[in-house]
């Protein structure tokens, strides 16, 4: 059986004491590393398999209230849910809940003061490396992360990566999913380009697709990827071009630079052939303005979320209708290399409530509370737990699906490094993308690009 | 000698207790009254001014304290190739931006400080640029400069002027002049509004005195009018050009500093490195790099106020 949108029962759940009950039962828990408990648990499920038997709850602390820190919805039936769900955990705790907004590049500073004054909310839904930017300030949630892994059919393998701090040797955060970013096209101009318009067909290698645009371009309908400060849309597209050529920035050490490679060398070669294609104007691009451009009809092909299609949707139904999406085709290094915005969940250690919090969060990442926040999301979230891959808004609309395996796909962004305060500051400072950008827009050549990102990153990973 | 009883008296029913002397005491009721204000001062201004200095000097990152680094992030910052086009951005932004400021805003105010029909009204609506949160006109900006959509273009490539697109904030050169343009227009009013109450305070009778001496508009303005305005000119100027090297809202709405970092100024750096990147010390010392340059800036206007 898979979890999916249904309602069940509201009592079972909450207030039991771990029931080690059914065949995984005892031996995982104990096991301290989440290494050895990933292959344990992989070990003796089948992927994917759901375990309803499996029960946890954390003894909420008397009196205890809580204050959330969120990332304002990408759409309009986001909040209105997450509220509900919220009140539906007060119900049965008694524990008051209270949820702030901040738009989603806004809530690392907020969580950044929380962090170095010592107070603030509770539990923080962020993105990227923020807990370990400060882990040694979070409450440690392996029990929990455990818990869900063994009940849900495991994470995903980028999970624990952005899950797990290996300074601290625990799960200092809880993954909540990734706003997913897939290629979005006009179909009647991909067919018109010689190109089957199935997401199924779509180009699955860079030549094929370089091939694609090229046509597309040759028909009057260029494609356009920010090349801007597009915190979303530059970064997802530049770090998966980077990947799919087998290029990274850093090795699993975290110190040592290889940036310096043949494989870059190709990346942003190809780079610039793919950059024949675009409109003229992508270098000045943020986030937005590949939205626009798409919706006009400027631009044949973009990479984008979910939000392109929702806002044709409702104002440009031709546009909705015309419209699919295929996820990132693969270059050399023959796998999916894609970079989605990772949020996840992570509690302060000033809480007086841990508890209170654990329970909070293990509330709204079970069944049936989480299909029905990611269903009303439209598809704007993708999951990090494989027993979610069958929710109805995955089956609910075929355009949707491209969207669903975000999570399944992806590298963390400090890939092959870890998440930590150097990958975050490589990121937040745009090395990429400059790079990328610089080589692509002839303003450095591909040579002079990449020295200029490696001096960037050895002074970032080494100084 | 009755009088001189009287006086003695006096002050033996007086006794001077220890709060009295202390309020007697100027200096010390001085001290007493200044010191609320002295407070709110060192909790509010010296208190985060020194705590930034202090930061500059440690390698201090989000949630970690951090350790005293002497001049550490000064060197590094120096070595570093976007630091120096900051310095070089902050530069040409600061300066062609004011320059412009000055002249149109001089302009302006002498053409509305005549007398014509609805004045006061075109003195309220020059103002309008002013008033509009900047938050609001930079993202009109940020349309007005998309490179697919721009208002500009359309209208030039409407009348025939142009074929192709503008890369407004795409190229490096043009997107620096784009930025400085939005400034421009958001900060006349300041030097126009400014300029033009100093206008009027200039004496009519000096302009009758000028006349009578056979001077013609050119010579009323040079040997009258600008003497007259200097002083506040240069206040003015000094004022605009510690706030345009401090903005931080139309670079940050309209490029995030870039493309690949060619508009960013002290400030959007400073916050992209401290805040997004957590390098609390270094973003500190990006910031502290401005100090001379204001405290300057500060000096020389303090100069001209007191020659008033």
């Amino acid at each position: 059986m898979q979890p999916q949108d249904r309602e069940r029962p509201a009592g079972g759940l909450t207030r039991r004491r771990f029931l080690q009950a059914g065949v995984a039962g005892a031996t995982g828990l104990a096991l301290s590393g989440v290494g050895g408990w990933l292959k344990q648990a992989l070990a003796q499920l089948p992927p994917g398999s759901y375990n309803p038997q499996l029960q946890l709850s954390f003894p909420v602390e008397p009196g205890a209230s809580l204050r959330i820190l969120r990332w304002s919805q990408f759409v309009s039936t986001d909040q209105p849910t997450y509220e509900r769900m919220a009140q539906d955990f007060t119900r049965r705790t008694g524990v008051p809940v209270r949820l702030e907004y901040e738009a989603w590049p806004d809530v690392q500073p907020k969580a950044a003061a929380a962090a170095n004054v010592g107070a603030g909310p509770d539990i923080v839904l962020g993105f990227f490396d923020e807990p370990h930017l400060w882990p040694d300030k979070l409450v440690p949630v392996t029990d929990l992360a455990d818990y869900l892994g063994r009940k849900y059919g495991g994470w995903f393998p980028v999970a624990p990566q952005y899950g797990h701090s290996a300074q601290m040797g625990e799960w200092i955060a809880v993954p909540i999913g990734a706003p997913g970013s897939c290629l979005n096209y006009r179909m009647s101009w991909v067919k018109e380009a010689g190109f089957d318009p199935d997401p199924a067909k779509f180009p699955k290698t860079t030549d094929e697709f370089l091939r694609l645009c090229r046509s597309l371009k040759s028909r009057g309908h260029p494609t356009g990827f920010a090349l801007g400060k597009a915190v979303g849309d530059a970064n997802s597209w530049c770090h998966w071009l980077l990947w799919t050529f087998g290029a990274h920035a850093v090795g699993p050490d975290n110190t040592t630079i290889t940036l310096n490679a043949p494989e870059t060398v190709n990346a942003l070669e190809y780079g610039r052939q793919l950059f024949e294609t675009m409109i003229p104007g992508v270098a000045g691009w943020l986030d937005p303005n590949n939205n626009r451009a798409f919706l006009a009809g400027e631009v044949a092909l973009t990479n984008n979320g979910i939000s392109i299609y929702f806002a044709a949707k409702n104002d440009f139904p031709e546009v909705a209708a015309d419209m699919n999406h295929a996820v990132y085709p693969q270059g050399p290094a023959g796998r999916p290399t894609e970079l989605h915005s990772f949020s996840q969940a992570y509690i302060f250690k000033y809480t007086r409530y841990p508890n209170a919090a654990k329970e909070f969060l293990r509330f709204m990442m079970e069944d049936p509370q989480y299909p029905r926040w990611i269903n009303a999301m439209l598809g704007y979230v993708s999951h990090p737990l494989r027993a979610f891959t069958n929710l109805a808004v995955w089956r609910s609309d075929p355009k949707a699906v491209p969207f669903r395996d975000a999570v399944a796909r992806m590298l963390p962004h400090s890939y092959q490094g870890t998440p930590g305060p150097k990958s975050a500051r490589a990121l937040s400072e745009f090395v990429i993308v400059d790079m990328v950008a610089d080589a692509l827009t002839g303003r450095r050549s591909v040579r002079d690009a990449i020295l200029a990102a490696e001096a960037r990153l050895k002074r970032i990973y080494e100084g | 000698m009755p009088s001189v009883q009287v006086t003695t008296a006096a002050r033996v029913v007086r006794p001077a207790g220890l709060v009295g002397r202390v309020l007697e005491n100027h200096h010390a009721l001085g001290v007493m009254m200044v010191t609320p204000a002295l407070l709110i001062l060192a909790i509010f201004l010296a208190y985060p001014f020194g705590l930034g200095v202090w930061l500059s000097f440690t390698n201090a990152t989000i949630g970690q304290a951090g350790r005293f680094v002497g001049l550490g992030n000064f060197r590094y910052l120096l070595g570093d190739s976007v630091f120096r086009v900051v310095v070089l951005n902050t530069t040409l932004y600061a300066a062609a931006a004011v320059v412009c400021k000055l002249v149109l805003g001089f302009l302006l105010a002498l053409l509305v400080n005549r007398e014509f029909r609805g004045k006061r009204i075109v003195r309220a609506i020059m103002l309008l640029p002013w008033i509009v949160p900047t938050s609001l006109s930079a993202l009109v900006f940020y349309w007005i400069y998309d490179p697919t959509f721009s208002i500009i273009t359309w209208a030039l490539r409407r009348i025939g002027l142009l074929h192709g697109f503008i890369n407004y904030l795409g190229d490096p050169n043009l997107a620096r002049a784009s930025l400085i343009a939005a400034n421009i227009w958001r900060g006349i009013p300041f030097f126009a509004i400014g300029l033009l109450a100093g206008l009027q305070t200039v004496s009519p009778t000096l302009y009758e005195a000028a006349a009578i001496d056979g001077a013609g508009p050119w010579q009323k303005f040079w040997f009258v009018t600008w003497p007259v305005l200097l002083p506040l000119t240069v206040v003015v100027t000094v004022f605009s050009t510690i706030m345009t090297v401090g903005d931080f809202q139309l670079i940050w709405i309209i490029t995030h500093g870039g493309p690949a970092n060619a508009t960013h100024l002290f400030g959007t750096l400073a916050y992209q490195r401290a805040i997004q990147g957590g390098f609390i010390g270094e973003g500190a010392a990006i910031s502290a790099f401005v100090l001379p340059v204001l405290v300057g800036a500060v000096m020389v206007s303090f100069h001209y106020l007191r020659r008033e």
